[in-house]
């Protein structure tokens, strides 16, 4: 060997080591914690940023020396899950708290990617204050919980009042059926060129928002468990109501009583009800979700203080009529702690200090929240903070939870297929149930209960 | 001084090194290779191997935690899978549309045209198709939404012009994103042929013109036959990159409405992230690239076939 050919071997050993070591451990400072938090599309709103930068102040000056980092994750629902997930997937990329939502959260634990918090809620006083619903809400089938619960939600309809006196309809309108709905939205579709007469969500982009806001609200009013049966312990397969919610979808959408397909099956269409289209009257019934004020109150994204005299709610019908008479589906995220955060008790603290009672409270106004607490729920300036709180509080009574099972999500994304299928094309309401009840086949390896349609 | 003499090795001969030693050379030459090898090795063949191997199995993203070896199930779902067959049928309209139709019809058109137009005329129209294959994927794909959207630039036109208006990110998507991908990528297939036309030798297309050959005879004739080679890598080259064109379609459709515009690298991602069967996903990942091989092979034979 000539003697530089050591030096040479020796040199490109040096860099062929370093350039492997190089992209080693970052981002897993000891002191730091990652909490990855949902943004919405739209730049204007911007109200979880605000109050998750009080609460980093807050810990911060709590805990000297350490740091909060929030990293938020401005995407359309269905891409936020994917990209949490994948940076729960290793050590190294991990958040340490995650917003995570109670659809998700079955799915998430059953791949190990979350914390059971059974050992910090024994010793936290405020868990007692927790409505028992909430905290089944974040319990998986293994019996621990995994989140807390920040708040839930109820979904009912939601119209503009104004409009509704231009078209010589009463503004008290409380729909009793199905058919009731449809044919004031006839009636709105004649009298008022040029504005909506009825948002439904639909199709894939919108993700959750369309199977939650939009199908379920209609399925769960066909009759009792039109999804999965407990009692069985099965998926349904072969359901009426299934077939008579897309019929529902497919009458609103081919008769021109909602949005153009086009804009319908965009991904950021739930943003644009919210900051666009109801503000500036362009629709006039909207099924939507109880939070629906944080857009336009003070600290929203879309400040509008007429809303709350110009918007009248009515709780969504049953198919028929039949008992109860309503029906609403309820949600709700949580904080979580991933399995692979390595600094899960210093994460507990601030997941302590993200539901303290105060915070809570403002939480639960910021967001337009149903409180999940009952400390929170007797807060007078809960109370008294949003227009409509009683309504869709009382709505619980009637409420649904979709069925909480690893493999819901994916049964949501064949359902948003499905009502992709008969808003966009030419597919009828049962050859896109046939094909939804093939897909459940496959998801659940033929585990379903057929009711033979 | 004999001695020294004998003891002196005979002196190699010019030219002519002593075998050892240029075995020991010509391995030291690889030696400052051994860096960029490793990191391709690690980087690329890793990954790579990795997907070969999750394909076989049934890996999820959300769902399960437990991998297991599933054999060929993917890949036998994928044949009885009516979405993936949608999406390889779409992937070839794309493909032949935008690619062997649009792009490489139109780049011979414009570099053609270029040699005969005059020098303005070739720098605006070289740098306007340049720019729009510069711009990032995803930004092109923003920008052809907003110009066929409802309420967008070509309606706009239309419009104006007293047209009827048109939907077709709606009523057409694989139309719609063959177009914007013709639009994006022309660009390359002119820079291709500008370069293959400019190695012409003059004389041969003045003898045709004295023989009395007119324009198309020519192109028939003499040109295409000239630059055939470069025609072939063209293809190729534009084969390739239109089968994996991901974010143009992600932007401009979603691969919908409904699955109308979902060819395979928007499948493959629906499947692998949005429904978290990361396994099957990369299943159709790997036939996507064996579809590629096929289009490679082929071209690589009309490559060989000589004049």
């Amino acid at each position: 060997m000539r003697p530089t050919a050591p030096l040479i071997l020796a040199a490109t050993l040096a860099v062929a080591a370093t350039s492997l070591t190089g992209c080693g451990a970052f981002g897993t400072d000891p002191n730091t914690l990652k909490i990855v938090y949902l943004r919405n599309t739209d730049n204007k709103v911007r109200h979880m940023d605000a109050y998750l930068s009080r609460v980093k102040d807050e810990f911060e000056r709590a805990h000297p020396g350490k740091k909060v980092k929030l990293i938020p994750i401005q995407a359309a629902q269905p891409d936020y899950w994917v990209k949490v997930q994948q940076m729960m997937r290793s050590a190294k990329t991990t958040p340490d708290v995650v917003y995570e939502d109670t659809f998700i959260i079955n799915s998430d634990v059953a791949s190990g990617y979350l914390r059971p918090l059974d050992r910090y809620l024994e010793r936290w006083r405020d868990w007692d204050r927790f409505l028992p619903r909430a905290r089944a809400a974040a319990r998986a089938e293994d019996g621990r919980t995994y989140g807390v619960p920040m708040g839930t939600d109820t979904r009912a309809l939601w119209f503009n009042k104004k409009l509704f006196a231009k078209a010589g309809l009463p503004t008290d309108w409380q729909p009793r059926s199905w058919d009731e709905l449809l044919s004031t939205a006839r009636t709105l579709k004649k009298r008022l060129p040029g504005v909506i007469p009825l948002n439904v969500y639909t199709g894939k982009g919108p993700g959750e928002a369309s199977v939650m806001q939009g199908f379920e609200m209609l399925l769960y009013g066909t009759g009792a468990d039109p999804l999965y049966d407990p009692k069985a312990g099965r998926w349904v397969a072969g359901g009426q109501g299934f077939e008579d919610a897309l019929t529902f979808l497919d009458t609103v959408y081919g008769e021109g009583l909602g949005p153009h397909p086009s804009d319908a099956v965009d991904p950021n269409v739930p943003t644009r009800v919210a900051t666009e289209l109801l503000p500036e009257r362009k629709v006039a019934i909207a099924l939507d979700g109880s939070w629906m004020g944080q857009f336009w109150i003070k600290t929203g994204g879309r400040p509008w203080p007429a809303w709350s005299k110009e918007l009248g709610q009515a709780p969504m019908p049953t198919q028929y009529g039949q008992s109860p008479g309503k029906v609403s589906m309820s949600g709700g995220w949580t904080w979580a702690i991933p399995a692979k955060s390595q600094k899960p008790d210093l994460a507990w603290k601030l997941v302590e200090t993200l539901q303290s009672q105060p915070n809570a409270v403002e939480w639960s106004l910021r967001d337009a929240q149903i409180a999940v607490r009952a400390d929170v729920a007797a807060d007078r300036r809960y109370r008294t903070s949003m227009p409509g709180i009683e309504f869709f509080t009382g709505l619980v009574r009637h409420t649904h939870y979709r069925p909480a099972l690893p493999v819901y999500p994916r049964v949501s994304s064949a359902i948003g297929e499905a009502m992709e299928a008969v808003t966009t094309s030419d597919t009828s309401p049962a050859a896109a149930a046939r094909d939804y009840d093939d897909e459940l086949d496959s998801i659940t390896d033929g585990k379903v209960v057929n009711r033979g349609r | 001084m004999t001695t020294t003499l004998a003891s002196r090795p005979p002196a190699p001969k010019p030219g002519r090194p002593a075998t050892g030693g240029r075995q020991r050379r010509r391995a030291l030459r690889w030696l400052p290779l051994t860096p960029a090898t490793a990191l391709l090795l690690l980087f690329l063949g890793g990954p790579i191997v990795y997907c070969v191997a999750i394909a076989f199995t049934d890996m999820q993203l959300t769902g399960s935690s437990s991998t297991s070896f599933v054999g060929l199930d993917n890949f036998r779902h994928a044949f009885q899978d009516e979405h993936f067959r949608n999406a390889v049928v779409l992937t070839l309209v794309f493909t032949v549309l935008s690619s062997l139709v649009g792009q490489n019809t139109l780049g011979l058109g414009l570099a053609l045209l270029m040699r005969r137009a005059s020098g303005p005329v070739r720098t605006l129209v070289g740098s306007l198709t340049i720019a729009a294959w510069v711009v990032p994927e995803i930004v092109a794909g923003f920008l052809l939404y907003a110009f066929f959207r409802d309420e967008g630039t070509l309606n706009a036109v239309l419009d104006w012009a007293h047209l009827p208006s048109q939907d077709w990110l709606y009523s057409a998507p694989i139309i719609a994103v063959s177009l914007a991908n013709v639009w994006r990528g022309t660009a390359f297939s002119m820079l291709i042929y500008s370069a293959a036309l400019a190695e012409i030798p003059r004389e041969i297309t003045e003898a045709a013109e004295v023989d009395g050959a007119g324009g198309w005879r020519r192109l028939w004739h003499i040109t295409l036959p000239m630059i055939r080679r470069s025609i072939g890598t063209n293809l190729m080259l534009n084969t390739l990159q239109t089968l994996s064109v991901f974010g143009l379609i992600w932007a401009m459709t979603r691969g919908g409405p409904g699955n109308r515009s979902q060819t395979l690298p928007v499948f493959m991602y629906d499947q692998a992230f949005l429904k978290a069967l990361i396994g099957y996903g990369t299943a159709v990942a790997l036939l996507l690239l064996l579809i590629g091989a096929l289009f490679a092979a082929v071209y690589l034979r009309l490559l060989r076939t000589e004049v």
